[in-house]
């Protein structure tokens, strides 16, 4: 790569920007905290665009190319959500305003509270967790505070699937409560057997389980409803993790499959920009038993106040876990979101699930002749496949997945779930074309045709990316987060 | 794969060798291989009691994080510094240099409980399938 940090284009006296004479008194700083040196690099403003533009033109997006990072639902985002996001309204808020002066953007977060708890199938939503693991955090927390609440506090223990996103025993642990693994079995499934003695020994220490669903291998459970009535039979409660929300929006909701509690990932499943393009926002939707233990603010309408339009305003719940986020979460992500839904309506929805599904399901026929597939079952949202071949056996899914660079597109998600061997998982997402995922397929093929026939090539990939292959071992084992 | 013939196995791929009344644990080979290039190792206290089975560490990888259980319950007595700065000797040396934890077993039977070396390589070759 030949671009130089910014630090190496500075030279001294260069500004990229001309201040405003003073128009206060000026004030003198107490002597001590002043600093002498502040080694910001000094660059003027062309050598600052061309720099970051530069930077970002060796960059993959999905505005650029096909990026089928599995479980991470990178579909394009529709401009018109930057569009309104940006509305002065909007962007010009400062959090601090009084509340009559916000009803807009209160409304906003209102209405959109209401369209989560219809498309989740929940009687309350608090858009507070800033993102995915902190909506799990946020979940789990309710669910503690459920089981404290009728007096059942030595309940300390949930239960997490083999196949689960790391966030999930991450956030159990985080809640001070401890991880229980239940293992898979050959169809892709909760363990049922595993499951039952599971219950059956934590019974009165279950605070519930964690399942994601569709889960990590893009499988719907087949014995969903099986897994919540146990669950919730030794007074554990289900809890979802929406990473895999983008199969079922508008065919099912989780809150009518036997979910308790879920959080939605509006930066995944809702279209804003997430993956370094910007913040995430992770709400909570719950069933009506843990309505009060929402954390706060939420939007609701004091009808004392209402006239000919409602009146919006901040409220807490009476048994509220607190604030889990300063101010009232990303609110410009809630923007974007609300813009996706808004457009697409309660049909549009429904065919992102469908063409989701379609669309993995027919590059998972195009491919998986060549890479195997353990589960064979039609997926959901993504499928994942091994990245090996029995007459290759020196290739690996991550020399794959640097070929794929190669190509112009983003490497799938590696080596996850953990439960399948050298894991490549794909999701496509419904904003591809049959044009995209025809291209695709035939380079997978190609490659798994090169790693037969020239290997090197592979183990040597990237060859035409800014970057050559980068040493993981060395980034992970010498990690330098400074310039200097 | 490469064995200890002097070790026993647990099915969760560590090894335990009897070091005087001590036990000497680590993770086999074929646990490193799985896992590819170790990058972090986190290890107990000196002192930490554990049971059977209780995770008392991680190892982390660039593919993986891995807990990692004492094949039999006690205290630990040591563990091995070196691989704070130099974690590759996991890979490199499993059943040597790249050992994790010394302990006193609270219950020295539970040795003889775990895996033959001829009873892991059978239990490795079944899990390959």
């Amino acid at each position: 790569m030949t671009e130089p940090l910014i630090f190496e284009i500075s030279r001294p006296g260069r500004c990229a920007a001309i201040l405003p004479a003073l128009d206060v008194p000026r004030a003198e700083l107490p002597e001590g905290l002043v600093r002498e040196e502040l080694p910001l690099p000094e660059v003027g403003e062309l050598d600052l665009v061309r720099h970051y533009t530069r930077l970002s033109q060796l960059n993959h997006a999905v505005d650029i190319g096909f990026y089928p990072l599995g479980s991470c639902t990178m579909k394009y985002n529709p401009k018109i959500n930057e569009d309104l996001c940006r509305l002065p309204g909007f962007a010009n808020l400062h959090p601090y305003q009084a509340e009559e002066t916000a009803q807009g953007a209160l409304q906003l977060i209102y209405v959109l509270q209401e369209l989560l708890k219809e498309i989740g199938g929940f009687a309350g939503v608090s858009l507070q967790p800033a993102a995915g693991a902190h909506g799990e955090l946020t979940g789990v927390l309710i669910m503690r505070a459920y089981q404290c609440h009728r007096g059942e506090s030595q309940r300390d223990v949930i239960l997490v699937p083999d196949s689960a996103h790391g966030t999930n025993p991450a956030t159990t642990s985080m809640s001070g409560l401890s991880v229980i693994e239940i293992p898979s079995d050959e169809r892709g499934n909760v363990n049922m057997s595993a499951l039952t003695a599971a219950c059956q020994t934590y019974s009165n220490r279950l605070v519930g389980m964690m399942l994601t669903n569709p889960n990590t291998l893009g499988l719907f459970d087949e014995n969903l409803e099986a897994i919540t009535a146990l669950v919730h039979r030794h007074g554990g409660l289900m809890y979802g993790d929406g990473a895999n929300m983008n199969a079922l929006l508008g065919v099912a909701r989780p809150g009518d499959l036997g979910f308790d509690v879920l959080h939605y990932n509006l930066h995944k499943t809702f279209s804003t920009p997430h993956g370094g393009g910007g913040p995430g926002s992770g709400p909570v939707g719950v069933a009506e038993h843990l309505v009060d233990f929402l954390p706060g603010p939420v939007v609701d309408v004091d009808y004392d106040q209402s006239d000919e339009y409602p009146y919006f305003t901040l409220v807490y719940p009476s048994k509220s876990i607190g604030r889990v986020k300063a101010f009232y979460g990303h609110f410009g992500v809630m923007v974007r979101a609300y813009t996706y839904i808004r457009i697409l309506g309660a049909a549009g929805l429904r065919r992102v699930a469908e063409y989701s599904v379609l669309n993995a399901n027919y590059l998972k026929s195009k491919v998986e002749g060549t890479y195997h597939v353990p589960h064979d079952r039609i997926c959901m949202h993504e499928f994942v496949c091994e990245g090996h071949f029995a007459d290759a056996p020196d290739v690996h899914a991550l020399d794959i997945s640097k070929r794929l660079i190669d190509y112009g597109f983003h490497p799938p998600t590696n080596y996850f779930p953990l439960i399948v061997p050298e894991a490549l998982m794909i999701e496509p997402t419904e904003t591809e074309s049959k044009e995209a995922l025809d291209q695709f397929a035939e380079v997978l093929l190609r490659i798994a045709e090169e790693a037969r026939t020239a290997p090197e090539v592979l183990h040597e990939a990237p060859h035409n990316a800014p970057t050559r292959r980068l040493d993981e071992v060395k980034a992970a084992r010498e990690l330098i987060l400074r310039w200097k | 794969m490469k064995l200890d013939p002097e070790a026993r196995y647990a099915q969760s791929h560590e090894w335990a060798r009897k070091d005087g009344a001590e036990i000497v644990c680590g993770v086999t080979d074929h646990a490193q291989d799985e896992l590819s290039d170790v990058v972090y190792v986190e290890l107990p206290e000196v002192g930490d009691a554990f049971d059977k089975g209780d995770a008392f560490g991680v190892v982390e990888s660039v593919k993986a994080a891995s807990d990692v259980y004492l094949p039999m319950g006690g205290e630990v007595t040591g563990v091995n510094e070196a691989l704070e700065d130099t974690p590759e000797l996991v890979n490199q040396d499993p059943y040597g240099a790249g050992w994790l934890v010394r302990f006193t077993p609270s219950d020295p039977d539970e040795f003889n409980a775990l895996m033959s070396v001829d009873e892991y390589e059978a239990f490795v070759a079944a899990e390959e399938g």
